[in-house]
């Protein structure tokens, strides 16, 4: 960067520091300018993310063969018990799961004899949590999946209990996510008892979600569970978001104090879904989009 | 002659990829909070010892790395970590004279000057997060630094003697 080290006539003085300096800060919010605006940097953000990529796979590489010396060091014992009871939970999901087929089935009749639009299929795919920390400030995390997987930004993330989260930043090999519980983030859901619609906000806890926007005599009790709504066209409808842990009304205002407990661990995950909803053909009513989203 | 430069950047850029790898590593929900800020505290030791060859120009390209490590605002760690070595270069001889204590509080008073840039940045651009996030790593870093400065001494004493 500079000459050589051997002009020892006033080493205090380094050549021009104030004015690169300058230089760099004023690049730098020029950069945070553009950043925050738009995605006009995503390119840049994408080629040095391709640098990191290694290192993140490093820094990985502890935990996964932890996890993997630790699966083969089990015994036969654990794994035959193991076995026995995956094999009952996967009848029993069997079982439920033929119903499901027929109220399916059932469901697109009447939805065809109203002449509603029909509901498609979701894909799914399985992707895993990277042990890498991203950004402190927020509720976040890293999956090991890209856009060369297909992975697109405000793409629902889902586990096996309910919603994560969604797609903030695809890289080419990894993708940043953001969670349900994060103070930035916005869920539209509805209640799955009597289709009551309102949204859940993070607020940076783990264990909690708001509930702001329900008026003092909604219809909402201690034990309802949320489901995604689709209003906002981020998340497929019908997913488990959370089950309402307190309500509190409160007569002199206007609206109630209403919190959820999340239904998927949030701190917790190591293995998600990304869902690929079906793009909505025709608004017939639920492809407003308001509300959602960080 | 380049080869000999490289040998010379090595130990340099050797301390930056673990600091950076140790800022990535997963730590547990409650102590993620109290990781210490190891690429500033890396960054400010080589901008004290070696400050002609160190400064700002690499504080800002370790910045906008660990800008898209951590997925923030693209400038906001470059910006920041940009500040505290201009101030470590501008003052390095000051800096060099204190006894170690007074270099620990330096220290302290730089970070949080750091974490406060961070938390000024995140707030203009409406990102909340709570307090401790902020203020934790600015006492966890100056308690760190006497190591950091024993272990990168005799690194750079070599790394100055062969430039």
């Amino acid at each position: 960067m500079v000459a050589s080290r051997n002009t020892t006539t006033n080493p205090a003085r380094i050549p021009a520091l104030g004015l690169r300096t300058l230089v760099l800060m004023f690049l730098s919010i020029l950069l945070m300018f553009l950043d925050n605006r738009d995605n006009h940097l995503d390119a840049v953000r994408n080629t040095i993310g391709t640098a990191v990529y290694p290192l993140r796979v490093i820094v990985d590489a502890p935990v996964r063969l932890w996890t993997w010396a630790r699966e083969g060091s089990q015994s036969r014992d654990d794994l035959q018990l193991e076995n026995a009871r995956l094999k009952a939970e996967q009848l029993l999901t069997r079982a439920r799961l033929q119903r499901l087929n027929s109220l399916e089935a059932e469901n697109a009749r009447l939805r065809a004899m109203l002449d509603a639009r029909e509901q498609f299929e979701d894909r799914v795919r399985v992707a895993e949590i990277m042990a890498v920390d991203s950004n402190i400030f927020r509720h976040s995390l890293v999956i090991d999946v890209g856009s060369s997987d297909g992975v697109y930004d405000g793409q629902a993330i889902v586990d096996a209990e309910g919603v994560v989260g969604q797609v903030i930043k695809t890289g080419p090999m990894t993708s940043e996510a953001i969670l349900i519980s994060d103070p930035g983030h916005a869920l539209p859901v509805e209640v799955n008892r009597n289709g009551l619609r309102t949204i859940a906000y993070g607020i940076g806890e783990f264990g909690r979600l708001d509930l702001p926007g329900l008026a003092n005599n909604a219809d909402i009790q201690v034990g309802d569970l949320l489901v995604t709504s689709g209003l906002g066209g981020a998340f497929p409808n019908g997913y488990p978001v959370a089950v309402v842990s307190t309500v509190n009304r409160i007569p002199q205002r206007a609206f109630a104090d209403v919190s959820a407990t999340p239904s998927a661990a949030l701190d917790q995950v190591r293995e998600i879904m990304l869902v690929w909803s079906t793009p909505p053909d025709d608004d017939t009513g639920d492809a407003a989009s308001d509300g959602d989203d960080e | 002659m380049s080869n000999d430069r490289a040998i010379r950047h090595l130990p340099v850029i050797l301390s930056i990829i673990v600091a950076l790898a140790l800022t990535m590593l997963p730590l547990p929900r409650v102590i993620e909070a109290f990781r210490p800020n190891w690429v500033a505290l890396i960054l400010i030791f080589w901008a004290l010892s070696v400050p002609r060859s160190y400064s700002v120009g690499i504080a800002w390209i370790v910045g906008i790395v660990l800008d898209v490590s951590h997925g923030t605002l693209l400038g906001q760690y470059a910006l920041a970590l940009c500040t505290v070595v201009y101030i470590v270069v501008r003052f390095h001889l000051l800096i060099r004279v204190f006894p170690p204590l007074q270099v620990t509080a330096t220290v302290f008073a730089l970070i949080a000057l750091y974490q406060f840039l961070l938390f000024w940045i995140n707030g203009v651009a409406g990102i909340t997060a709570p307090a401790i996030v902020y203020w934790a790593p600015v006492l966890t870093s100056a308690i760190l630094w006497p190591l950091i400065f024993t272990l990168l001494s005799g690194v750079s004493f070599r790394v100055q003697m062969r430039g």
